[in-house]
């Protein structure tokens, strides 16, 4: 029996010729990643472990991101925690405030993530790097220190879904709208315990970045990993920004699927998940009431990317946001900050009245910079609109890529750019 | 193992892990700080009214979203003893193992419990009791190697004990 992409990866990292979905393997790790709230648990974990330092220094990302800057007291106690495990056992990639970003987005950016690695990271979006050809998926602090300590990973080889994409997109559908639609489809647990392997020729017609969505939101269709083909699109983005070599796994012709889903991006209309999940979804020509909106969030490691930032900025170019409602731009990483910055994007957002913030995760998760109060509503850019996610038990949350959301900033309630 | 025994608290599909412990209290790891708001956002109640050795029973997809610790860890620390799902979301099982906290998929006993019922869950042989309906359900046993991390009280002894865990492959 043939082998799909990931299982291709896990078999290699495990030292084996054939798995097969079920079987139970130890994987070596290629790269583990922690931020500034899953980390110091694994540092209290991994400090009971009986070994020496780390496996291997160059092999660990730390990013404090998700209350960083420093929101109160304890989370800089959390990331002095961080800092310190990271300057006692020289991590190389700690990512101090000022070279940080988010990150998800900032870890491919920095070239540390590559086709063919196997990556475990303590946080849920870790399914991002798939979008590379990496085999790479979320898992807690205490995997995380057991992965720092010695490299490895027990995992159960996934069975998988193929999402075989045709057509091309049209002008304002971006990858977000695509996992949307697709979670839409199969729901918040189709892919339980599965990989999401996307394929065919619309593959092409999707850029770097909406792949990184598209890869970063497996885990709202409860998928172990999504993952994508290389391509020359893939091979030119590693290229810029890595030297480390990279390895091309591709599906045997043979390999086995539980589902086939076919996928039109031509078909695609701008697409919403309204409360309380991502599988909520309407296109915008379902949504027939008016929805007022208080708060719009465009960031993230869903969608805080050069690319986002240029679809919101070309929205909001000559507009302004609607009176009484805040608009939140938030670049995932200083690099997309400083090229939104010399493209002119950053005097385009705040000419629109909107705010430009330094990276963060803050509002994605009701952290800080932009917290929701009872009842009111936010469209956001984000991954997750869960009861509370964003602040209040009774504020309401709609998800949608950067045109929806820069276009109902403008527009004051829940609209596509087409409708300004 | 030692048998959970207890009343039971009822949820349905897709909790999360933002309802299990809100983001707002990330800014601590504290077990004890974290179990004083398990469960907040979905059960206001849970935390006054839950006693030791009391058991979760839920629908589909349980643990759903981030892949935050603090959820197992709220859970075992506010003194549940077991966690009985239709299906557990990834992530939340892998953590619930590796800081052992009891959890077993069962669709037929997720059906068949309500809330208050008193549930006895036996992990050796994966027999879940329904002790206020008199009613049995066959519960998944762990693989052995789970079994092994779980009997070594989570997944640091467990590599304490075996230095590399390198017969996960023998299994």
């Amino acid at each position: 029996m043939g082998m799909t992409m990931t299982q291709k990866i896990l078999a290699a990292h495990a030292g084996l010729d054939h798995v097969q979905a079920g079987q139970l393997i130890e994987a070596d790790l290629d790269l583990v990643l922690g931020n500034d709230i899953t980390s110091p648990v694994a540092i209290k974990e991994l400090e009971k472990m009986k070994t020496e330092g780390v496996f291997d220094r160059d092999k660990i990302a730390l990013v404090p991101d998700h209350f960083v800057p420093n929101k109160d007291i304890k989370s800089a106690e959390h990331c002095k925690c961080v800092r310190e495990f990271a300057y006692r056992n020289q991590i190389t990639n700690y990512f101090e405030v000022g070279e940080m970003g988010i990150e998800h987005a900032l870890l491919p950016e920095k070239g540390l993530t590559v086709a063919g690695d196997v990556i475990i990271g303590a946080d849920s979006h870790t399914c991002t790097y798939g979008a590379l050809g990496a085999f790479s998926t979320g898992v807690g602090s205490t995997d995380m220190a057991a992965g720092m300590a010695t490299g490895k990973a027990w995992f159960k080889v996934p069975s998988a879904l193929r999402f075989s994409l045709i057509g091309k997109p049209s002008r304002w559908i971006g990858g977000k709208d695509v996992i949307l639609h697709i979670i839409g489809k199969i729901g918040v647990d189709g892919a339980l315990y599965k990989s999401m392997e996307f394929v065919g020729e619309g593959v092409k017609n999707l850029s770097m970045d909406d792949r990184f969505t598209i890869a970063n939101m497996a885990i709202e269709a409860g998928g172990k990993n999504g993952i994508f083909p290389v391509d020359e699109k893939t091979e030119a983005y590693l290229k810029a920004h890595s030297v480390r070599p990279y390895r091309i796994y591709e599906a045997d012709p043979d390999a086995v699927y539980d589902a086939e889903y076919i996928i039109d991006l031509g078909a695609l209309r701008p697409t919403v998940a309204f409360p309380h999940l991502p599988e909520n979804t309407r296109t915008i020509d379902e949504i027939t009431e008016k929805v007022p909106v208080d708060q719009v969030v465009i960031g993230s490691c869903t969608n805080g990317r050069i690319e986002d930032m240029r679809m919101a900025a070309s929205v909001l170019k000559g507009r302004h946001v609607a009176r009484g409602l805040r608009c939140i731009v938030i670049p995932a990483t200083q690099q997309v900050y400083l090229k939104a910055m010399e493209e002119g994007l950053l005097k385009i957002f705040i000419e629109a009245g909107a705010i430009v913030s330094t990276p963060t995760c803050g509002p994605c998760l009701g952290g800080y910079m932009g917290v929701l109060a009872k009842g009111e509503r936010c469209v956001s850019t984000t991954n997750r609109n869960f009861v509370g996610r964003m602040g209040h038990v009774e504020s309401e949350i709609y998800l949608a890529g950067p045109a929806v959301a820069a276009a109902s900033a403008v527009a004051g309630r829940i609209a596509s750019p087409e409708q300004l | 193992m030692k048998k959970a025994t207890g009343r039971v608290f009822r949820y349905k599909d897709n909790v999360d892990t933002d309802v299990i412990i809100p983001a707002r209290y990330l800014n601590s790891s504290d077990p004890k700080e974290l179990a004083m708001h398990c469960m907040e956002d979905i059960d206001a109640d849970f935390v006054k009214r839950v006693q030791p050795g009391d058991i979760i029973v839920a629908d589909k997809n349980f643990g759903c979203g981030s892949s935050r610790e603090h959820a197992p860890i709220a859970i075992k620390a506010a003194g549940v003893s077991c966690v009985i799902a239709e299906t557990f979301a990834r992530i939340f099982y892998r953590n619930a193992i590796n800081i052992g906290l009891p959890i077993i998929e069962c669709p037929e006993a997720a059906r068949g419990i309500q809330a208050q019922d008193e549930v006895e869950v036996d992990f050796d042989t994966g027999i879940i009791t329904n002790k206020t309906r008199s009613t049995q359900f066959q519960g998944q046993a762990f693989p052995p190697f789970m079994q092994k991390i779980i009997a070594a009280g989570g997944l640091v002894n467990y590599i304490n004990e075996k230095e590399s865990g390198q017969a996960l492959n023998n299994d």
